[in-house]
């Protein structure tokens, strides 16, 4: 029996899914996509960009306490994995196209999220200073005065 | 005619997709190569390898922003254009009065040139210069003092620095290069000029170090220095040997130096139209830098002037050395978090300020040069004007240390603005020993 025209297209349109997948899941490993869903700080400088930022990071008072992402991504579902992908589209975008301004500074946003992360952990000592209304005004941050807690001068 | 068109999406959009996602791979695959190749050592580099040229080969990127040194820029206050300094300023025609920079005096051009302007300037063409000041104008010295002094370095310094400098010529290939600050084998930093090996052991001693060799001692973040300091430095030569030597025997503060040379009994010229025994200021950069706040808090020369600069994934130190003020971004941003206009006013308004008062003690000078040339006219003794001699003297030594300096003011604000506050004083004070000389 022929195939029909359908059935042809169909087949066609398979290999060419399986074309795709096959040098996706390739361009995937070979970029270590996988790291990117671990808590392993190496995975933050796989293009270097962050090497000064880790290598300080070793030296830094919360080297035994916070790894990069305790403090740059939320801790709960579903919240830290839409801010990983929200992250690496803008980092792997940015470092693809070799576009963006240096030296790298953190965005207002992901400030927003450090912020929280060092409430977060430090609750039992600050409550009483978050209350206070530059802190509540987002006018006054943590790392204003803490500036070197994580890495080299944090901003 | 559907099926038709069916196959043909497929075909599109199987193509774009893998198109795609190739491109990203290959994309991936450059960064990852760039990460891993640092660099191919395509010819073995020796003491012999002085033309960059050769190093090019080994460090393409490196080589590219040295090659950049070329270009003709303007800040405010300089750049690497070589403007007349004369013509900008025509007070600085009387300062030099008598002396070859009263004829040719121009803002200098990036390390591509060093050699070139050398050449070019009427204070060689029309002068006669020691071998000496060659030294820093040309590349591969350690090779050449070594070749003419028979594989010792300061003999061949001394013999080079005693022939006239259309004789050093005939050794000097390339304009400032990288083995001047390189090791061909190791690419460690390395200073190599004598002059200032021998002036930062004196340095060191008087800070009671004993035998201080910057090739083993210095750290590297010292080296970072070191490399600029072994020419943007204040320095004379010594004797009728005319042997080139870094006045830091006593510190490196404006008076410090001024007082070596005093004890040495040195002066540059005779001023032509005061007759007082004056002295130059060259480019006391590394001098005035170690005063201020970027020195004391360990910034080096490199991290502000040779930043580093990313290339893909390759993390390569920025050799298009220049003023910082034409990469802001780079230069400042790392360690200052504000935005790039803020720096540059910032470092705009230290020099608006150092300006203003440069024109004050310029102003200051003049009416004392004015008033020494009255007095003698009106027939004050030799004896007489010894003072104003001396306060012409000190007075113009600080006010041309900072003018000399190429940061206008930049280095080290206070200690800047108090050399100049001490030149405005002593012209002052001299103008008002000579004037009292006529009421007496």
């Amino acid at each position: 029996m022929k195939p029909s025209r359908l059935v042809k297209i169909e087949i066609l349109a398979c290999l060419a899914i399986g074309i795709l997948a096959g040098i996706g899941l390739y361009t995937f490993d070979y970029a270590k996509g996988l790291s990117y869903f671990s808590n392993n700080p190496k995975a933050c400088m796989n293009c270097h960009i962050m090497t000064e930022q880790y290598d300080s990071w070793t030296k830094s008072s919360h080297h035994q306490a916070a790894k990069c992402n305790d403090c740059h991504i939320p801790h709960e579902f579903p919240w830290k994995y839409v801010e990983k992908s929200r992250n690496g589209w803008n980092h792997s975008k940015a470092f693809t196209l070799q576009n963006f301004p240096e030296p790298i500074r953190i965005s207002p946003h992901n400030r927003r999220i450090v912020q929280a992360n060092c409430i977060h952990c430090h609750e039992g000592m600050v409550s009483k200073l978050i209350e206070h209304r530059g802190v509540t005004l987002s006018t006054m941050r943590c790392t204003d005065c803490h500036r070197s807690v994580g890495h080299m001068s944090l901003d | 005619m559907q099926k038709k068109i069916g196959y043909f999406l497929v075909i599109v959009i199987t193509t774009v997709l893998t198109g795609n996602i190739v491109a990203l791979l290959m994309n991936i695959r450059e960064r990852k190569a760039e990460e891993k190749v640092r660099h191919i050592d395509v010819v073995q580099l020796s003491e012999k390898d002085t033309d960059p040229e050769i190093w090019k080969r080994n460090y393409p990127r490196e080589y590219d922003g040295y090659k950049k040194t070329s270009d003709i820029e303007r800040t405010r206050y300089g750049g690497s254009e070589a403007f007349s300094k004369l013509d900008e300023d025509p007070s600085w025609k009387r300062f030099f009065a008598g002396y070859a920079f009263g004829i040719d005096y121009r803002e200098d051009r990036g390390h591509a040139y060093s050699l070139e302007d050398q050449k070019e300037t009427l204070r060689t063409k029309q002068f006669k210069q020691p071998g000496a000041c060659l030294q820093c104008h040309a590349g591969g010295m350690k090779n050449v003092y070594e070749t003419v002094g028979n594989g010792n370095l300061m003999q061949g310094f001394a013999e080079v620095n005693a022939m006239p400098l259309e004789k050093a010529w005939a050794y000097a290939k390339h304009p400032v290069a990288c083995i001047d600050c390189h090791d061909p084998k190791t690419m460690e930093l390395r200073v190599t000029r004598p002059g200032f090996l021998s002036g930062i052991k004196a340095l060191k001693e008087h800070e009671g170090i004993k035998n201080y060799d910057p090739n083993t001692m210095a750290t590297h973040q010292e080296m970072r220095t070191f490399v600029c300091g072994q020419c943007h430095v204040e320095y004379y030569f010594k004797g009728p040997e005319k042997y080139l030597t870094y006045p830091w025997s006593k510190g490196v503060k404006v008076e410090e130096i001024e007082s070596y040379y005093n004890e040495a009994g040195h002066k540059d010229w005779v001023h032509a139209e005061t007759g007082a025994p004056v002295l130059k200021a060259q480019h006391p950069e590394f001098e005035l830098w170690s005063q201020g706040v970027h020195s004391k808090s360990g910034v080096s020369c490199a991290d502000c002037h040779m930043p580093y600069k990313r290339e893909g994934a390759a993390k390569v130190t920025d050799h298009h050395i220049r003023s910082p003020l034409l990469n802001t971004s780079r230069a400042c941003l790392q360690c200052h978090h504000f935005t790039e206009n803020e720096m540059k006013e910032r470092v705009e308004t230290i020099q608006a300020r150092t300006r203003v008062l440069m024109d004050r003690a310029e102003a200051a000078l003049l009416d004392l040069i004015d008033a020494i040339v009255k007095a003698k006219k009106a027939g004050a003794t030799e004896d007489q004007l010894k003072l104003a001699y001396e306060m012409h003297r000190k007075a113009q030594w600080r006010l041309d240390f900072v003018s000399a300096e190429n940061s206008m003011g930049f280095h080290a604000p206070q200690e800047a603005a108090r050399i100049l506050a001490e030149s405005i004083d002593y012209a002052r004070q001299g103008q008002v020993a000579v004037e009292g000389l006529q009421r007496a």
